[in-house]
């Protein structure tokens, strides 16, 4: 009988394992498979690789920005302006949301406000920015912050007004103020909701920085993805499109990474 | 610890207009007894209980608690609501020390209190669990411990079996029942279900429907002494339950 139990167990991890190779085996290939087409349609002539790039292109375009120090000085640029946006707008976001938490009145004034803010077009401020705080990267963090400024705000007041009723009136039954009940019910309960406001956030402060620098700078992804399409470089913007996916998706697991390290240490099981 | 609801009214103010939740409620709870309150759906039971706790203001009388006007929540009494609350993310001895944390009373002492509690009532193997891996009963009897961890003198039970399947609600009522006597704690239980109030306490308030006022008062002296299982076989258990129902039908009609 026991015998009979571990060979279904021992099946069942076998499929597991079986269906986790096949997915990776199956993400590689494509990308691999991707690659590869568009080497071939280049060297084949099927596409004009002047307009459309081909991966050696790419690669050689990164081995000279890599030689020539730049490809630092732009990634890194970029990367410091997407941390700062990031986390000013998840930080004040996450402040104003609690003010508004604390004094309902104070939320019912806002509210048309944020309405509006939240569903103008942030980058329509972008020229503003520029006059006000100089064509440099004050403005860029400043679209950055217009960007996921209010998005949070909105996100995590929505998810603390939600929280559970009878919790809160069982902890204003102990004689809870409202500093505790804040810290002991409200927020580990919206654990999920403040990660899902920070993964939301790393990908809204990347649209932010690239918008800034499309308009105004002299280093930065954004600034060779711009100069490269102006003097025709496809190799240049697609090699640093690149560089923005792998940046971008490294920001984000580090996002996932930071999720589970609170998780275990607060021993939230969302 | 003894209560006294003197003429208490309640009136609820909203955009669409007045909801009298209590007309007039006078009744006493003697020290160390189990009172049960009984009313049909939305007679204010739970607004008695939420302006006792220092939850609510009435809008007229007043509670007294030991001959002292409740004002705001006091550390006297434990509230116990109607599903367990146990937070998900705090293990068990997480949640039943909540109380001494948010009142800065955690001391050594009062731990070993709680330790003894958990120890006394079976939960002292699941101090380091977390809520969702215990059964409902065992739920309910680690949100009592809760409720009994900062050693309150009433405690107030809002239709805390009600989330409870049959089987288990009877059994947790006997337990509970036992551990409420056991401590000496003075109980008032709000329920909808008569056999429940009838199977527990020493005296059942009957409440009319929507605004409260108190209809009946039922003194169950032959049952004093048994639990709530033998109070259930007892042969007088039926006719209270009957006078009971047709005061409640009666108020329904």
């Amino acid at each position: 009988m026991g015998l009979e139990v571990s060979l279904h167990r021992a099946e069942y991890l076998r499929r597991v394992k079986h269906m986790k190779y096949l997915v990776w085996t199956a993400r590689v290939g494509l990308l691999a498979a991707f690659f590869v087409l568009w080497e071939a349609a280049a060297r084949l002539g099927w596409i004009d690789a002047f307009i459309l790039s081909a991966p050696s292109r790419i690669l050689g375009t990164l081995k000279d920005l890599y030689t020539s120090g730049e490809l630092w000085l732009h990634l890194g640029t970029s990367c410091l302006e997407t941390v700062v946006g990031f986390l000013l707008g998840t930080i004040a976001g996450a402040l104003v949301a609690v003010g508004l938490w604390l004094s309902p009145t104070l939320y019912r004034v806002f509210d048309p406000y944020l309405v509006v803010l939240n569903s103008l077009p942030k980058t329509a401020l972008g020229p503003v920015f520029i006059v006000w705080m100089g064509a440099g990267p004050g403005a860029i963090i400043a679209m950055t912050l217009a960007i996921s400024l209010i998005v949070t705000i909105l996100e995590i007041h929505n998810g603390f007004m939600s929280t559970d009723v009878g919790k809160l009136r069982l902890l204003r039954s102990l004689g809870a103020n409202k500093r505790q009940i804040l810290f002991k019910v409200v927020i580990p309960a919206n654990f999920t909701t403040i990660v899902n406001a920070l993964k939301v956030n790393v990908g809204l402060s990347w649209v932010g920085v690239i918008m800034g620098e499309f308009l105004v700078s002299r280093a930065g992804l954004g600034y060779l993805i711009v100069y490269g399409s102006q003097v025709f470089k496809m190799d240049l913007v697609m090699a640093t499109v690149l560089l923005l996916a792998l940046a971008a998706a490294g920001m984000y697991q580090g996002i996932l990474l930071l999720e589970k390290v609170l998780k275990k240490h607060l021993g939230v099981s969302s | 610890m003894t209560v006294r609801f003197e003429n208490l009214q309640k009136t609820f103010q909203s955009a669409d207009g007045e909801v009298h939740a209590l007309a007039d409620v006078s009744f006493d709870v003697d020290a160390g007894s189990f009172v049960s309150i009984v009313g049909p759906s939305g007679c204010g039971k739970s607004t008695l209980l939420n302006i006792l706790a220092g939850l609510e203001t009435p809008t007229g009388g007043r509670v007294l608690l030991d001959g002292i006007p409740v004002d705001g929540t006091t550390d006297r009494i434990g509230y116990m609501p109607q599903k367990d609350q146990l937070v998900p993310w705090r293990t068990i001895w997480g949640n039943v020390t909540i109380g001494l944390e948010i009142q800065k009373k955690k001391n050594p002492s009062e731990l070993q209190r709680i330790q003894e509690l958990l120890q006394r009532y079976g939960l002292s193997d699941f101090k380091k669990s977390l809520p969702s891996q215990l059964s409902g009963g065992m739920r309910q009897r680690c949100a009592l411990i809760r409720t009994l961890a900062t050693d309150p003198g009433l405690l107030l039970l809002d239709e805390p079996f009600s989330a409870l399947d049959y089987q288990t609600r009877l059994t947790v009522s006997d337990d509970i029942h036992s551990i409420i006597r056991h401590e000496g704690k003075t109980a008032l239980l709000v329920t909808h279900d008569i056999s429940e109030a009838i199977s527990m306490s020493d005296r059942v308030v009957v409440l009319s429907a929507r605004p409260g006022r108190v209809r009946s008062i039922h003194d169950l002296t032959e049952l004093r002494g048994l639990s709530p299982m033998e109070r259930r076989d007892h042969p007088l258990f039926h006719r209270y339950f009957n006078e009971i129902w047709k005061e409640l039908d009666l108020v329904g009609s």
